[in-house]
């Protein structure tokens, strides 16, 4: 054990500075990947509610494909796929940084897993609102995107926020998956680490931990925001 | 898109199919019965029942599956083999360096940590009056639990099986990550022999959901098999 902490200094010998490095992609992917589900997401539930037939059709598809994949597998597929795809766009504008084209994939894919979720969880929670109050803001004059910012977008909040908090536990959690194609953060530092060291146990418990405290940190807040966003809401039991 | 190779591959994907099925079906079987458990601790009023249940679905859902894994397979597997009176014996060699046992486990601790709350949930859901009825006809303790509570509760659960199951079907799929030859497993085997990078992907992602389609079919069907059996007189 004590070698083992050893191996946790700073520098080029321990695997502080490494597993930092790692936490922090962790982070920038898992919130990324949040923002572009919310993006798809809202898209995708939009489109449900207001789209032609076919497009309905090609939105419910989308999530039932993400449903029923095993989002690795669509991870793999998808990371291959987009990063081809990115490599040969930043190619064509003459850019050839495989660096951003990795996390821009890694981003994007987890985004679009996270969207097939988000978009029932938006549709939910829009379909929830009483249409009274969309009707008397119209009546009031409210229209267009003034009436969405004012009316809906608040209304739709309180309704969407458990399902939303509980997808941002899980793009946590599914972060590690992009590891599994070689992309470099968190899990994958560990890996490495306890690859290298053959302190497998330890890194992979520690690792454990760093993630235990990301969700209970995450819970915290997600109870502040929720308290903040019911204050109008009357109170549940 | 090239698919020559499917019929020389096909029973190795057969083969994959069938491990991600057992492995649906044993963690599922013993990753219930754990969730049940852990459901029945999260309403105990036993102090230290409550808090081993409530810390262990807290990790479960608070740490990712692949990390639990990996923990696990080489983590565990890493301890063992550090004592030579384990890592000698029959049963070390035999099955405790098979990743396929380690997926099982921790898909099994993963199912009982994730139903574990919706067992709670269900439990908690029981309306008290029924409860208070069957004290009144001398039920009490476990009889009461096995009797009345537990299948009122397991009832108001049916719905959500389905969704279960598939999420389980699902994670399955991180087997390939510790050496187990599941579906996934067998197209990576594809892969790397034939240098395809889709097609095989691409099968797999077909037949996976194809099996989400028919798990909910099957619990569709006993669904309504039951709700015709249990209907209100």
């Amino acid at each position: 054990m004590n070698g083992f902490f050893n191996l946790l200094g700073w520098g080029d010998a321990g695997w502080s500075d490494d597993l930092a490095f790692g936490l922090m992609i962790t982070l920038e992917i898992s919130i990324g990947a949040f923002l572009v589900g919310l993006l798809i997401g809202g898209l995708a539930a939009w489109t449900k509610l207001r789209g032609p037939p076919w497009a309905v059709a090609m939105a419910n598809g989308y999530s039932t494909i993400c449903r029923a994949v095993p989002e690795v597998l669509l991870i793999i597929i998808l990371f291959y796929a987009g990063q081809a795809a990115l490599t040969g766009l930043l190619a064509a504008i003459g850019l050839n940084n495989l660096n951003i084209s990795g996390f821009a994939a890694a981003t994007i894919v987890l985004g679009l897993v996270q969207g097939a979720y988000a978009s029932e969880i938006l549709r939910g929670a829009v379909i929830a609102i009483p249409k009274g109050q969309v009707e008397a803001a119209r009546a009031y004059g409210l229209g267009g995107f003034t009436l969405f910012r004012r009316v809906t977008l608040p209304a739709i909040i309180p309704f969407a926020l458990a399902g939303l908090s509980n997808l941002w536990m899980v793009i946590i959690k599914d972060s590690t998956l992009v590891s599994v194609v070689g992309y470099n953060e968190l899990m994958f530092t560990t890996k490495q680490a306890a690859g290298g060291t053959k302190y497998y146990f330890s890194f992979y418990l520690l690792v454990a931990v760093i993630y235990y405290v990301i969700t209970m940190i995450s819970s915290g807040g997600i109870r502040m925001i929720e308290n903040r966003v019911r204050r109008w809401m009357p109170r549940l039991s | 898109m090239n698919f020559d190779w499917l019929p020389k591959y096909a029973p190795l994907l057969l083969n994959g199919m069938i491990t991600t099925f057992w492995l649906v079906l044993t963690s599922g079987i013993l990753g219930f019965a754990l969730a049940i458990l852990v459901g029945l601790g999260r309403v105990s009023r036993n102090p230290v029942i409550f808090g081993i249940s409530s810390a262990f679905t807290s990790i479960i859902r608070g740490t990712p599956l692949l990390v639990q894994i990996f923990l696990l397979y080489s983590g565990l597997g890493a301890l063992f083999a550090m004592f030579p009176e384990i890592k000698s014996t029959y049963i070390f060699k035999q099955y405790l360096r098979d990743g396929f046992l380690y997926i099982v486990l921790s898909l099994t601790l993963s199912v009982g940590g994730y139903v574990g709350e919706v067992v709670r949930g269900a439990l908690l859901s029981v309306p008290r009056g029924e409860l208070e009825a069957a004290r009144a006809y001398g039920f009490h303790g476990f009889g009461l639990v096995r009797r009345i509570w537990l299948p009122r509760a397991l009832q108001s659960m049916m719905p959500t099986f389905a969704g279960e199951t598939v999420m389980l079907l699902k994670a399955t799929a991180l087997a390939s990550s510790v050496a187990v030859v599941d579906l996934l497993g067998a197209a990576n085997k594809v892969r790397s022999d034939t240098l395809l990078t889709y097609e095989p992907l691409l099968f797999v992602a077909a037949g996976y959901f194809i099996c989400t389609l028919v798990i909910e079919a099957i619990f569709r069907r006993y669904e309504r098999h039951y709700a015709k059996m249990h209907r209100p007189a």
